[in-house]
């Protein structure tokens, strides 16, 4: 199951259609500049991610306990 | 021929508070309710009609009912929206009115994610030195625990039950693949919490049964209660335990859509037998394979993964609409439902703007990614649990939405009119227009009646039967002419 998991991890997506062979310049740059605007998106995330995230992540974890429901 | 499906989806929050561990659940739950209702106003709700062991089997009720807490006067209110607000258990619970189409419910869904964040403000603006409580719309704490996000669904009394179970297990295991909510690790009792890094739905790990009445152990894919809070001569309420809470709207959508289509075509008898071998294992082994490719043994010999499994009651649901069904609201469902299974067929993580295990998924690769954690990582945890945070401000899949980044099919502007506005054509409608309008006779409400004080010595009962009546059309001038609930009882006598 691991091994499935690792198969599918993130795709550089944006940069897929720069490495099929049609490799014109202008491709490329476009590929690269999708890319870019990407990783800048997912960095603000990520920025995002942690201006949220409670401090202490293991003890909001641990302390995150509920009763069953239902 | 089939019947009209009306449904609804019930959500038990997750609710803790920082910095207090010792927070009693229960009364926190009850304290956020009864404050939000505060402003509105506050109703008992009639357990009368309500009989949660009886089976649809036909069996009979197996133990009775515990003093429940309900009996120690819990916050339980209905709302103008036609809605149910209450708590269950250590949970506040949010039972949607009823609606006819899925865009309708994503829209009463979301006004519930609403209603708890707006509860949430109340409290810390009447008890300012209370506990800060925050709520979760997910449905695990991580740690062997769940709570319930149930759907219902109007299903026609003729339908035997077996065709019930024949033709919606291998759905029930197969939709996980878009109705998934993703979770970080394993909490199946057999299993190594840190074998899973990452699993498509909240639920699997907590279902162990193909068939049953249970709802909080040994979980059945198929769950018998039968309580129709409608006429039971015509209808059965299916109560659909298997579900998670959805944050993403598509995914509410497609989740509801297409399994009210499947019901459909199950009353018209129109489905293959797509029955699985062994639908637990195949539900947990669905559960566990992001990529989509894993392939389960049907009774009949050949092996499907979900993906093909899903193709083939959309071939069949395309062809049911075509003949039977054919509306906007369906051809809706199918073309998002083609468009999902395709990509899903082809590269299931571009799906990030649509569903939510791929949403989450992709924060939580970004994150480690960066950070070099491993799966275990109590961040990745963390990310987990805030991707489900109600507030707009703090939960990541709200984040997330705001900027933009994943698929809206509603409006702020309509989610906001059904916090307090019932959909029009359910009896919903009646539900709710009279509790805005009389609420003072109200002496008590349930999904299928009202009890009214009109001044007279008896209370009286205004029954509710048909979910299909009460809607804006039928009693709009009624409740109009109608100055109060005595010249209302006396109309709908005469």
């Amino acid at each position: 199951m691991p091994q499935e998991q690792e198969q599918v991890r993130p795709q550089r997506k944006g940069g897929g259609s720069g490495d099929d062979g049609s490799d014109t310049d202008a491709g490329q740059t476009t590929a690269a500049s999708k890319a870019a605007e990407l990783k800048d998106e997912m960095d603000d995330i990520l920025d995002e991610i942690d201006s949220v995230l409670e401090e202490n992540a293991e003890e909001f974890v641990k302390s995150y306990v509920q009763k069953g429901g239902e | 021929m089939a019947i009209p499906k009306v449904f609804g989806i019930e959500t038990e929050y997750g609710i803790t508070a920082a910095g207090a561990p010792d927070l009693n659940p229960v009364l926190a739950s009850s304290i956020l309710i009864s404050t939000y209702a505060g402003s509105l106003r506050r109703i008992r709700w009639d357990y009368e009609q309500e009989s949660p062991l009886r089976d649809a089997r036909g069996f009979e009720p197996v133990a009775a009912r515990e003093g429940s807490d309900e009996d120690l006067g819990l916050a339980n209110v209905i709302l103008p929206n036609g809605a149910r607000y209450y708590v269950d258990h250590a949970h506040p619970e949010y039972s949607t009115p009823e609606c006819i189409t899925p865009r309708e419910l994503v829209v009463h869904d979301k006004a519930g994610e609403r209603i708890l964040e707006r509860s949430l403000a109340e409290v810390a603006r009447e008890l300012p030195s209370g506990p800060r409580l925050s709520i979760y719309k997910n449905n695990s704490d991580g740690k062997g625990n769940s709570y319930g996000t149930h759907e219902n669904y109007l299903v026609d009394r003729a339908t035997p039950f077996g065709d019930i179970v024949r033709d919606l297990t291998p759905f029930f295991v197969s939709r996980q693949v878009f109705c998934g909510a993703g979770k970080v690790g394993a909490e199946a009792p057999w299993e190594d919490r840190g074998s899973t890094a990452y699993q498509l739905t909240q639920r699997a790990d907590f279902f162990e049964t193909e068939v049953g009445l249970e709802t909080t152990l040994k979980r059945p894919i198929i769950n018998t209660r039968d309580e129709p809070h409608a006429d039971p001569e015509r209808y059965r309420r299916l109560h659909v335990i298997i579900g998670d809470a959805n944050m993403c709207e598509v995914a509410t959508f497609l989740k509801i859509g297409t399994t009210a289509i499947v019901l459909k075509m199950v009353e018209d008898r129109f489905l293959p037998d797509l029955s699985i071998q062994s639908p637990v294992t195949a539900l947990h082994d669905v559960s566990r394979d992001i990529g989509c490719t894993v392939t389960v043994p049907l009774a009949d010999g050949r092996h499907l993964s979900a993906v093909q499994l899903q193709w083939e009651y959309f071939e069949h649901a395309k062809k049911y609409v075509e003949r039977e069904d054919d509306t906007p609201e369906n051809q809706e469902v199918l073309t998002r439902w083609e468009s999902v299974l395709s990509a899903l067929e082809t590269e299931p993580l571009s799906l990030h703007r649509e569903l939510d295990w791929v949403a989450k998924y992709r924060l939580l690769a970004a994150y480690r990614e960066r950070d070099g954690l491993a799966w275990s990582d109590p961040k990745l945890r963390a990310i987990d649990l805030q991707y489900h945070d109600i507030r707009r401000g703090r939960g990541l899949y709200h984040r997330l939405a705001s900027s933009g980044q994943v698929e809206r099919l509603t409006t702020d502007e309509e989610v906001d009119v059904a916090v307090m506005e019932p959909p029009v054509d359910t009896r919903a409608y009646f539900r709710g227009r009279c509790i805005s309008k009389y609420a003072e006779a109200i002496a008590a409400a349930s999904w299928d009646s009202l009890i009214v004080d009109t001044g007279a010595d008896a209370l009286q009962r205004i029954p509710m039967r048909d979910p299909l009546r009460g809607t804006r059309e039928h009693v709009e001038d009624l409740l109009r002419v109608s100055e109060d609930v005595a010249s209302l009882v006396s109309r709908l006598q005469s």
